[in-house]
């Protein structure tokens, strides 16, 4: 979609010492990769401006794993290519990518401190050992552990030692940070924590950040862009609000938010029919779609009243602070849930007969299920 | 065993056909000393009888004896010749198998068993008509002999090893922060599998430092062989020997399990033991109970 207008809006106070840390341009083009008959990536293309965070979401099996490993060198595509500041990636070794990574599973080398493991890139990089040891302190205080530079990992807690991981990956200035669901073993507080922490990192650095995850809260609160996979396929790739607003596919619509689905009848390309009410359709109606269809739209685009005689019957709420969601069952046992302000819906309790209907706003359709 | 547990479990819970006992830790250590005590009478007397016939006296003499520094000696150098090959095979092979090969893990276990099951004369000829020439007629053919016979140990030793950390995530993640196999190797996975190393050393240590079938079948005097050839001399002395034997091997494996656990300790590692190795961390057991 918009390929760079969101790119690196948050690099303000880079630190000096990564003054030229600005993350390079990387492109993936056409990436395909098939294990045995399973096709996990099916032309995959993919633009991340320089300090970009671009996060790929999807369920399990969805490629986007693959194709972070692709990246970094650990697997081969079968065809397609990457390149990172226009330089075509496919002939380097992993080791000579440049890329810091953070896996899912902790990866910290057990036999080294938290400030070993830290300087364990620069080592690499034959940096000399008292340039090293102050950088890899430097990296430490900024994940705030300086503390615990000295501990080996198994006296590290689970968050501490994805910090650690996340040091050592940035502690290269790496043109490319990966991350492969980094989060993913963490308990939510933690989660939560270093979400922010990671990505402050990321925006002070500039660093181009490819980050894989299925969890769609992380990649909307963390991302620039989200590129939201299916079957080996970017089905849309755009900014987190507009994703959630104004959903390419009904995949998308369906496993970003939530979503509910209402019966509905075609009525020519562009209005839809569904609660009595005639709305336009967004965007295409998907090819070979006529007659009955099910319309989506989001719990808070549906409005709701309490009305004796009216369409529905509330089954259900659940206060979710500002608003409630309340469960109400359509007739032919539709059931769909619509957002309230919670100092008004005092009244929409179980049992009680309400009105639903739709506002005139666009709404996607997708076939009938 | 089985019946220790169903009488323990009569006591401690009301019948019924799906009791089980829920946890045995503690309640009952009458006869966990009894067994305990019965696997040590077993082991001990005859340890105290020999010691009995031999008498202190005799221990002296052994080193006076002829043969006796030379036999040593040859059982010693054999020893780490068997465990640096072994090494140099084993470990380069298991990690291998593990990073690329994970899918004939099994078929391996089953490979390296072989030596376990193949008669040593077997094995002899075999070596023979494959070792290079410079080794036939020296008694370091022997060496060749004893990696084949320490596979299986050593096999199983690293491969739990390598089982308790996550190698193909560490080679990756090593990778990606520059470094090429040989610095991976040398910085992440040789450390990480000392503890297994060194179980694997003190398994082939002791079965190099005990092996006689083959040593005395190929006609060379190492201490074993010697230590049978002396009983004809002199019975006591002979029995002296023995017993000092066992006591060298026991001394060596001390040492080395306890170096090994104690800088292992110190990084967090697991504990060396004979056949397990015992992964703090993640307080799971991942060794092979042979």
């Amino acid at each position: 979609m918009t390929a760079s207008t969101t790119a690196g809006s948050g690099r303000h106070g880079r630190s000096g010492r990564h003054g030229d840390g600005m993350g390079a341009p990387v492109t993936l083009q056409d990436l395909s990769r098939s294990f045995g008959a399973v096709r996990a990536l099916d032309g995959l293309s993919l633009h991340i401006a320089p300090g970009e965070l671009v996060a790929l979401l999807g369920p399990s099996g969805c490629g986007k794993t693959t194709a972070l490993r692709i990246v970094a060198g650990f697997e081969a595509a079968d065809a397609g290519s990457v390149t990172v500041d226009g330089k075509d990636l496919s002939p380097v070794a992993a080791a000579k990518r440049d890329m810091g990574m953070v896996f899912q599973s902790y990866s910290l080398f057990p036999n080294m401190t938290a400030l070993d493991n830290v300087g364990f890139g620069l080592r690499m990089r034959r940096l000399r050992a008292a340039d090293r040891q102050r950088r890899s302190a430097e990296l430490l205080d900024m994940v705030g552990l300086s503390p615990q530079a000295r501990s080996y990992p198994h006296q590290l807690s689970g968050g501490q030692q994805q910090r650690v991981a996340l040091a050592r990956a940035l502690a290269i200035e790496p043109r490319v940070l990966l991350l492969d669901e980094p989060l993913s073993a963490l308990d939510a507080k933690v989660r939560l924590q270093l979400r922010e922490q990671i990505r402050a990192l990321q925006q002070r650095l500039g660093t181009t950040t490819l980050f894989v995850t299925h969890d769609q809260e992380e990649a909307l609160s963390m991302a620039d862009r989200v590129g939201v996979m299916k079957d080996g396929r970017l089905e849309q790739v755009a900014a987190p609000d507009e994703l959630y607003a104004r959903p390419a596919t009904a995949f998308v619509a369906e496993f970003v938010g939530i979503m509910n689905r209402l019966p509905g009848s075609l009525l020519g390309q562009d209005q839809v029919r569904a609660l009595d009410t005639v709305v336009p359709v967004h965007g295409d109606v998907p090819a070979g779609l006529a007659g009955d269809v099910d319309v989506l739209v989001r719990p808070e685009g549906l409005q709701i009243a309490a009305a004796p005689g009216g369409n529905g019957i509330v089954t259900d709420r659940t206060f979710l602070g500002s608003v409630t969601r309340i469960s109400v069952r359509l007739s032919g046992d539709v059931t769909v849930k619509v957002d309230y302000p919670s100092a008004a819906a005092a009244s929409l309790t179980p049992g009680e007969s309400v009105q639903v209907s739709l506002p005139a706003a666009a709404v996607l359709v997708t076939g009938r299920r | 065993m089985a019946a220790v547990a169903s009488t323990g479990q009569a006591i401690a819970q009301p019948p019924g056909p799906a009791a089980r006992p829920a946890r045995r830790g503690g309640s009952f250590p009458v006869w966990r000393w009894a067994i305990l005590l019965a696997a040590a009478a077993y082991f001990l007397i005859p340890l105290y009888s020999a010691l009995k016939f031999a008498g202190l006296k005799a221990f002296p003499g052994i080193f006076r004896q002829s043969g006796f520094i030379s036999a040593m000696g040859l059982s010693l150098r054999l020893a780490l010749i068997t465990t640096i090959l072994t090494l140099l095979l084993m470990v380069p092979t298991v990690v291998y198998v593990h990073l690329r090969l994970p899918q004939i893990r099994r078929m391996m276990e089953a490979i390296t068993i072989l030596p376990i099951v193949i008669p040593p004369i077997v094995l002899i000829i075999g070596v023979l008509k494959v070792a290079p020439g410079f080794l036939l007629g020296t008694p370091y053919l022997l060496a060749l002999l004893y990696v084949i016979l320490a596979m299986p140990f050593a096999y199983r030793s690293l491969d739990a090893g390598l089982r308790a950390f996550d190698l193909k995530t560490m080679v990756e993640a090593a990778s990606s922060l520059g470094a090429g196999l040989p610095a991976t190797l040398w910085r992440v996975v040789l450390p990480n599998i000392r503890t297994a190393m060194l179980s694997a050393t003190v398994l082939t240590v002791a079965l190099v430092l005990g092996e006689f079938t083959m040593a005395s079948l190929d006609l060379y005097q190492t201490f074993p062989v010697w230590i049978v050839n002396f009983e004809q001399n002199s019975g006591p002395v002979s029995v002296a020997a023995s017993l000092f034997a066992l006591f060298v091997t026991w001394i060596l494996l001390m040492v080395i399990v306890t170096a090994g656990s104690w800088s292992s300790r110190k990084r967090g590692g697991g504990e060396v033991a004979l056949f397990t190795v015992v992964r703090q961390d993640f307080s799971q057991t991942t060794g092979e109970p042979e």
